[in-house]
């Protein structure tokens, strides 16, 4: 536990310092860069991207091997893994474009053929005599052992570009994922600004590749966003908050990770995130899972106090076990079936707000407010006293008394 | 009688026009969904396309804005290309084009129409943001601002993406079928706020399904069905027999009467 708390204040030496803050780092650009695939609907497209980058792993080391070097320079393996990534990118989208394929099953083909490549390009380069392959696959799972100052650097310099890039391409891309029609109307360039979206998402990929590896850094562009989405009705805020979630993932992942002997970083970090995201499914207001089952019993408790209300108002009989429970246990009837005193005071005053909002409706033609008669709002609510005084007026036997 | 040619010999488009076309070709794959189609619509006015079902109405729109490729014709918005006058249209697309579960309030989308004018800097200031609640007021909606814009109902959604294009302040006002799926009072709540465009000077130009209220709420009239059926003043063409060729045998006479009978 004090080894955790020791890596999560940065104490738990260099390597594991060097690794929170770029787990950090890598969390906010991939969950902040992610949500607008994730608002666009796209967001398979980040993993045909995330395994188009292996083949560019291994051409980029083929490449650095055969003109004498050792083949383990990080930026080259990276620049290769973003051209074959790219490339996945164009081919999808292609696809999408010119043939009559749905995005999925571009998405499929795209995805399996590239990562088949790149397995069969590793294997190859595992018989090279030369270069230092060992731990190029470390690129599917992500690996901290060895990370370098100059790999943390790297990771930063990259989050904070992509961050920058989205910060300014908020709103085109906010348009075009609401509403693509409106605005190539306005004269964006949908498609530019699709491919710019997935640009960044590219970007974060592979500045990930390292620390999550290939196959885990989708979770970290989707999970977010959608844990984000629990907590807000706003893009803009959506976005920032996935981007903070992001962060707090990779910095308590990697925490985690370096607490304890031969704990895997990429999937901790993973973890952590879907665990934030499981507690927001349950307990966020509004749209959590415990929130709706609240309301919904909240709103069937008031449908069947109303309906008994109207009920009693009619002299008619009750037979519903629900209503006569919420009933009896408000103290409006008592257990016979017999209204209270209490009861049919309240039952007399629905029975007029029913009357009242039938004569609403012939009156008021704006259904932004005849709109609000769901049979539960009260009609103080919705009308002023004066306007409802109106009504009063209209009611035969309140004009009769 | 309109004559029908594959050739269009329209004279070249009138620069005065806000929205002029000229023999457009349109088609989804090898057919066709409009055909050599010239179209001008008048400065100041209110004009409602019109025509059946898969007649091309929406088509005419989109193409015109250049959100579907054309095969074929030329197409000016107050005598420039479309590219160079986007920021004198604002266009109000179908409603059911949208997710409406997205994270967006009714003023966040009000406030998409201002982003042209913002750029990529600019952070949105106090004066915009009145400027869009202004808009909503405009449409009746300004008590739903923060609302989520799937919490609202068909009308008040409609409402709310009319306020946008009023935040455009644009001289083009291009409606999809403004009034499917909406009730009375929104629609006339819509109706009100495009004439009072019109009387601004604007242009209006709407899709419009509802025969039975051309005659009262537009001027103008363009009848498609593929080709241009005919086109001018409401009480020049939207006559019996116009329709019946606009329509085919999907229109009784009893109908057309009733309908022509409305606006006489």
């Amino acid at each position: 536990m004090a080894s955790f708390f020791d890596a999560l204040f940065l104490q738990a030496g260099y390597n594991a310092a060097l690794v929170a803050l770029g787990a950090a780092l890598l969390g906010f650009a991939a969950g902040s860069g992610g949500s607008f695939l994730f608002l666009r609907k796209r967001a398979l497209v980040s993993d045909a991207v995330a395994h188009a980058t292996l083949p560019g792993v291994g051409l980029a080391f083929i490449a650095m091997v055969s003109f004498g070097g050792d083949g383990r320079s990080l930026i080259g393996l990276l620049l290769g893994s973003a051209a074959t990534a790219w490339a996945g990118l164009l081919a999808v989208e292609w696809m999408v474009r010119r043939t009559r394929l749905s995005e999925d099953a571009a998405i499929g083909a795209v995805l399996s053929v590239f990562f088949g490549i790149g397995v069969v390009l590793l294997t190859v380069i595992q018989g090279m005599d030369r270069g230092r392959q060992a731990g190029l696959e470390d690129f599917l799972l992500g690996s901290t052992a060895g990370m370098l100052f100059q790999d943390a650097v790297l990771i930063a310099c990259g989050g904070a570009l992509v961050v920058a890039a989205i910060w300014l391409l908020r709103r085109p891309m906010t348009l075009v994922a609401f509403d693509p029609a409106f605005a190539a109307a306005r004269g964006v360039n949908v498609r530019r600004v699709d491919l710019a979206m997935m640009g960044l998402v590219m970007a974060v990929t592979v500045i990930g590749l390292k620390l999550v590896g290939l196959i885990l850094i989708v979770a970290m562009l989707i999970i977010p966003p959608v844990t984000a989405r629990f907590w807000s009705e706003r893009a803009e805020t959506v976005v920032w908050v996935a981007g903070v979630l992001g962060a707090v993932s990779g910095w308590v992942g990697a925490a985690l990770s370096a607490s304890a002997p031969a704990m895997p970083t990429g999937p901790i970090i993973v973890l952590v995130a879907a665990a934030l995201f499981a507690a927001s499914l349950l307990f966020a207001p509004a749209r959590g899972v415990a929130a709706t089952i609240l309301a919904r019993r909240g709103f069937q408790a008031r449908v069947h106090r109303r309906q008994g209300l109207l009920a009693l108002s009619r002299a008619e009989p009750i037979h519903d076990p629900l209503t006569k429970r919420i009933l009896t246990r408000e103290g409006l009837m008592r257990p016979d079936g017999v209204a209270t005193e209490e009861g049919r005071a309240a039952a007399a005053k629905v029975a007029r707000d029913e009357h009242r909002w039938s004569i609403a409706r012939r009156m008021h033609q704006d259904t932004a407010l005849t709109g609000r008669y769901d049979g539960l709002t009260p009609i103080e609510q919705v009308f002023t006293p004066d306007e409802i005084a109106m009504f009063d007026l209209q009611i035969p036997r309140a004009r009769g008394v | 009688m309109p004559k029908l040619s594959l050739v269009s010999d329209a004279p070249a488009l009138d620069p005065a026009s806000p929205l002029a076309v000229r023999g457009l070709t349109v088609s989804y794959g090898d057919k066709p969904a409009l055909f050599s189609l010239d179209a001008c619509f008048p400065a100041g006015a209110m004009s409602a396309i019109v025509g059946p079902n898969g007649a091309g109405k929406s088509t005419l729109l989109k193409a015109a804005l250049g959100l579907i490729p054309r095969v074929s014709g030329e197409i000016s918005v107050f005598g420039q290309a479309v590219d160079q006058a986007r920021d004198l249209i604002a266009y109000v697309p179908q409603r059911a084009s949208v997710d409406w579960d997205f994270p967006t309030t009714a003023i966040d989308v009000v406030l998409m129409g201002l982003y042209g004018k913002l750029g990529l800097w600019q952070r949105i200031s106090g004066a915009q943001k009145t400027l869009a609640l202004s808009c909503l007021d405009r449409v009746g909606m300004a008590d739903f601002a923060d609302r989520q814009i799937g919490q609202l109902s068909g009308g008040q959604q409609q409402r709310i993406f009319l306020a946008r294009a009023l935040a455009q302040d644009a001289d083009l006002y291009l409606l999809d079928e403004p009034f499917a799926g909406v009730d009375a009072a929104t629609e006339a709540a819509i109706i009100d706020v495009l004439k009072s465009l019109k009387a601004e000077g604007r242009s209006v130009i709407a899709v419009h399904h509802d025969l039975g209220t051309v005659p009262d709420y537009f001027d103008h009239v363009f009848l498609v069905n593929l080709r241009r059926i005919a086109e001018g003043p409401v009480d020049e063409v939207f006559t019996p027999a116009i329709l019946s060729e606009t329509y085919g045998g999907r229109l009784a006479a009893t109908q057309i009467d009733r309908l022509v009978g409305l606006g006489a």
